[in-house]
């Protein structure tokens, strides 16, 4: 408690004229800011230059079954589907859990009781669990312990392999704290007057919550799904072993089977082309594809949050 | 931590509605539903540890043996062991044995018989190298050079799995990052919240986010094609990618990080900290760093300790700019290889089942528990903190 | 869920026509043998219409994982097939995997272009790659220490050349591993000091140093011809693995045809080295 009492000659702040250490030191965080800033502007300028000329309609629709590797024939339609499935099928498992643990915490768990303290606890901590520890966890649980366990011990697994499936509930479990964090933070936006209200003409909570807290609350669980999106669309090692594919022709069929993804694509074409050279427009062109779905979708996640923090300070 | 007027408070009111349930079942049963639901992210931490964990614990009992050279019997001598023995020298379990016939029977013989021809005859071949002393203890390996005695090479004809090249990769890269990002982070985080007008900050903080959603194959993209050559050109070191590289190109991701944690810590310090110093005469740089960054100090300290669980388990970006040698070196200048990297890279090649792909398992779950760990500290941090800024400002 | 299915659907229809359903092959295993693996497929189904063939990578080892629980037919191998994988094949086969040579990859040593040296023998480029040699002057070049590239340790590429041309020895601790062979020649380019290896059907960017076997045999070149016929001295088969019991009908014929003539045409045009004339069916 006492860390923040303020010792009495801290307290002298006579002004002496022109203060030059406050300026100095203003100045500096702003360039810090201002640093920051210019380094994300020099990858988005960097990628968008180089790999503008080889950005075009055909490369969007284009599918890789020529040459993947040949600037003129190479497309990345199969790893836009490939990425577009695996996190609409994650969206599908994360978005229905992520909102009913925000409702859990904000509307019915006592704030001071041991359960919520987990909860909230283990919310922060899977934030923090590696990537690459997701894809462990993908290859060992859903792929080797529930995929097999389905298969049982039939001859040919089905279930028990690198797929969309598995690699969407594994990304769906790195996305639940997005999830949770965002729609939490509308619920709480809401005021108590309207549950208040809607208790007041005879609903029960049950119907409060289903009918006018969780709409109310929808831009922040658009917001959660959205930065799940895409934090989840960029994300490549807890694919690595539990769906995504070096090369396939075809395009996915099933949710079982393997798909190309963007971001894998961009390592491979980084690290494992035959000519980096001459495959370095292409190389290009597939991070801008990828940097346009993210940053896109991040733009759009703080323009519904912004949105929702102003209807919450002008609620308050 | 516990306030008794506060849960009293709470009691009543919304919070307390679903007291006197028992009336209305569906609701009941929709509450407890609710709360079963809100249990999976718990359950989730616990699955990860469990599943990650029980792939390496054949090798944490010591069941796994990676010696080059295990004794060997001539397949044509089959006849002459008894059931048990040869099950026992073939490694099956019961069922196995009992499904297979004499003709695989004669095929694993042959198997072995070919593996102990190839295998080497020196000192180390009959090692068990997936025993602890070799994780962690210094080795003067047959075929490695004598001054090279902590080494990861898990191919070749004998598997050296010494961690420390790893530990100590992911380390420097890790303080590499921390150190570039920190100091930038927290300055803008000061900057953002307590400095710019507040029009400005309307702008600045989801500029600054935005830089979270860069995905981190970017990030190693960028450090691996634009940054490592300009970085050289400006400070010509000799390997093009390096700790340094790959730290810098980590900052990146660990920044966003940093700075939203600090900014929401510095932030909620009450306004009313910084009016008092204004009022006093303070100029608005004195209030921010004199009264409103030591308020919020255990946050900042929060945000560092989980920007460290950042980098330490970032994959892509050091995957590709770290050049990934595994070289016991304390040189910022030389390639890395960190744990994150390895898992990475080398588990789609490993013997599925086998002493590496479990031995990957095994550096994994040690990443989760320090991860774990730090996330635990940084979250308690933060609870005190807003527990103590909750109460003061009351 | 269905909606999203039709959704693939519809969305495959709209690039690819409709195939038939018919003979089903799978080809899952070495990334340094998936595009030809890729080309093969696709001219052979541009003959064969009734057979479908999906090709995936991932790497050896998990071709071999996925051809022991027979979630593929056939396993494309950078390597020959390890103990511990045959063990694990057999427990579930009773027989071992056929193994089958269906290319020739020569590795090559590359070096940046500016740098003079041109030649190097077999023990000299074992030293530099194990750490012995530490000056590029040591081996005629200029006085400036060596950068040494080598391939990510799970690669094939790494086994190979630590087996056949260091003799078993670890590489010099300070080589730096690259992902791929891509970059390893982009990081040999860039770096007037560095030599790193790979598979010769990379090669843009850098120079290819010609081999000699020991000091009193003649520098070879990294070309098709020597490879083939043997002479140049570093190159290794690419396999392919099959379960014995699937070996038949379309699989055999997929295969055959692989390991002849047309089969071997492919693997000049995606830049690896046909089997000389004696191995191919």
């Amino acid at each position: 408690m006492s860390t923040t009492t303020v010792k009495a000659s801290r307290l002298d702040f006579r002004s002496r004229g022109f203060d030059f250490v406050s300026f100095a030191f203003t100045s500096l965080t702003g360039l810090a800011t201002l640093f920051i800033l210019g380094v994300l502007a020099i990858i988005i300028a960097n990628v968008v230059w180089h790999g503008w000329s080889t950005f075009s309609w055909r490369f969007l629709t284009g599918s890789a079954d020529q040459d993947m590797f040949d600037v003129n024939k190479a497309g990345v339609l199969p790893m836009v589907i490939g990425t577009a499935l695996r996190v609409l099928v994650m969206t599908v498992f994360v978005v229905p859990v992520g909102v009913i643990t925000a409702v859990y915490l904000t509307e019915y768990a006592q704030s001071t009781a041991l359960t919520t303290r987990i909860i909230r606890g283990a919310v922060n901590n899977l934030a923090g669990v590696p990537s690459i520890v997701f894809g462990l966890f993908g290859l060992g649980f859903f792929i080797s312990f529930i995929g097999r366990g389905i298969d049982g011990g039939a001859p040919e697994p089905h279930w028990g392999k690198p797929a969309i499936l598995w690699a969407s509930l594994t990304l769906s479990v790195m996305t639940l704290p997005l999830v949770i964090v965002a729609t939490e933070e509308s619920l709480r936006a809401i005021t108590p007057g309207l549950r208040e209200a809607s208790l007041a003409l005879g609903a029960t909570k049950l119907e409060t919550i289903i009918k006018i807290v969780v709409p109310e609350a929808l831009p922040g669980i658009l917001t959660g799904g959205i930065l799940a999106v895409g934090r989840a669309g960029g994300e490549v090692a807890p694919i690595l072993f539990t769906g995504a594919a070096y090369y396939m022709r075809d395009l996915p069929h099933s949710l079982t089977d393997q798909f190309m993804d963007l971001g894998y694509h961009v390592f491979i074409l980084s690290t494992q082309s035959p000519d980096i050279e001459k495959t370095r427009p292409i190389l290009f062109a597939t991070v801008l594809a990828l940097l346009l779905l993210t940053l896109s979708l991040n733009l759009v996640a703080v323009i519904v949050r912004a949105r929702v923090r102003k209807k919450m300070r002008a609620g308050h | 931590m516990t306030n008794a007027p506060h849960t009293a408070k709470r009691t009543v009111g919304w919070m307390g509605i679903h007291r006197g349930h028992k009336a209305r079942p569906a609701e009941w049963l929709a509450e407890k539903l609710i709360f079963l639901v809100s249990l999976t992210a718990i359950l989730m931490v616990f699955l990860i540890f469990v599943f990650v964990a029980r792939e390496a614990l054949p090798l944490v009992f010591g069941q796994m043996n990676s010696a080059a050279a295990r004794p060997v019997i001539p397949a044509k001598e089959m006849g002459k062991l008894k059931p048990d023995e040869l099950r026992d020298y073939l490694a099956l379990t019961p069922e196995e044995f009992k499904r297979l016939d004499k003709e695989a029977l004669t095929a694993l013989m042959e198997v072995r018989e070919e593996e102990g021809k190839e295998a080497p005859k020196d000192k180390d071949a009959t090692v068990n190298t997936t025993e602890w002393k070799y994780l962690f203890a210094p080795h003067e390996w047959s075929d490695s050079r004598p001054e090279d005695r902590y080494v990861w090479q898990p191919i070749g004809r004998i598997h050296k799995y010494n961690l420390w090249p790893l530990i100590i990769g992911s380390l420097k890269t890790t303080i590499v990052a921390l150190l570039f990002s920190v100091p930038l982070a927290l300055a803008a985080a000061i900057y953002v919240s307590q400095l710019c007008r507040p029009s400005l900050k309307e702008w600045l903080k989801p500029a600054i986010e935005l830089l979270s959603g860069v995905p981190s194959v970017v990030l190693g993209f960028f450090g691996l094609m634009v940054m490592a050559t300009f970085l050289q050109g400006v400070l010509g070191y000799q390997s093009r990618l390096n700790a340094f590289v790959a730290g810098i190109a980590l900052g990146l991701a660990v920044i966003p990080v940093v700075f939203s944690i600090a900014e929401d810590a510095l932030t909620s310090v009450p306004r009313s900290y910084t009016q008092a110093a204004l009022a006093l005469g303070a100029s608005k740089w004195q209030a921010a760093w004199q009264i409103v960054l030591p308020a919020a100090a255990p946050g900042v300290f929060a945000a560092v300790v989980l920007g460290f669980g950042r980098a330490i388990g970032e994959t892509m970006v050091v995957l590709m700019a770290s050049g990934n040698a595994s070289i016991m070196s304390f040189s910022l200048f030389d390639s890395t290889r960190s744990i994150t990297a390895t898992i990475a890279a080398e588990l789609a090649e490993a013997v599925f089942g086998g002493h590496h792909y479990r031995m990957l398992f095994l550096i994994g779950a040690m990443l989760f528990i320090v991860t774990f760990l730090t996330n635990l500290a940084g979250d308690l941090i933060m609870h005190r903190l807003k527990g103590r800024l909750e109460g003061k400002a009351k | 869920m269905k909606s999203l299915k039709s959704l693939t659907l519809i969305a495959a229809a709209l690039v690819l026509a409709g195939s038939a359903q018919a003979a089903n092959i799978t080809v899952k295993g070495s990334d340094t043998l998936v595009v030809l693996a890729q080309k093969w497929a696709e001219t052979y189904m541009g003959k064969n219409a009734e057979t479908k063939i999906q090709v995936t990578g991932g790497g050896t080892g998990t071709g071999f994982a996925a051809l022991q629980n027979k979630s593929t037919d056939l396993c494309n191998a950078s390597r020959k097939i390890k103990p511990a994988e045959q063990i694990n094949c057999v427990k579930v086969f009773g027989k071992r995997p056929t193994e089958y040579k269906v290319c020739l990859d020569g590795l090559s040593v590359y070096v940046s272009a500016e740098n003079p040296v041109k030649e190097l023998t077999v023990a000299q480029v074992a030293d530099i790659f194990n750490g012995k040699t530490k000056n590029w002057k040591e081996v005629g070049g200029v006085d400036a220490p060596i950068t040494v590239y080598s391939r990510e340790n799970s690669s094939g590429t790494y086994e190979f050349f630590k087996e056949h041309v260091l003799q078993g020895k670890d590489f010099a601790a300070s080589a730096q591993t690259m992902p791929g062979t891509a970059a390893v020649l982009q990081a040999v380019a860039k770096d007037k000091n560095g030599v790193g290896y790979g598979g010769a059907a990379y090669g843009a960017g850098a120079k290819a140093l010609a081999i000699k076997k020991d000091d009193a045999s003649p520098a070879i070149e990294p070309t098709e011809d020597n490879v083939v016929k043997g002479v140049y001295p570093i190159w290794r088969y690419l396999y392919v693995y099959v379960n014995p019991a699937l070996d038949k009908g379309d699989i055999a014929k997929y295969l055959t045809w692989i390991r002849g003539d047309e089969g071997q045409k492919v693997v000049k045009d995606v830049g690896y080295f046909p089997l000389p004339k004696n191995l191919r069916e």
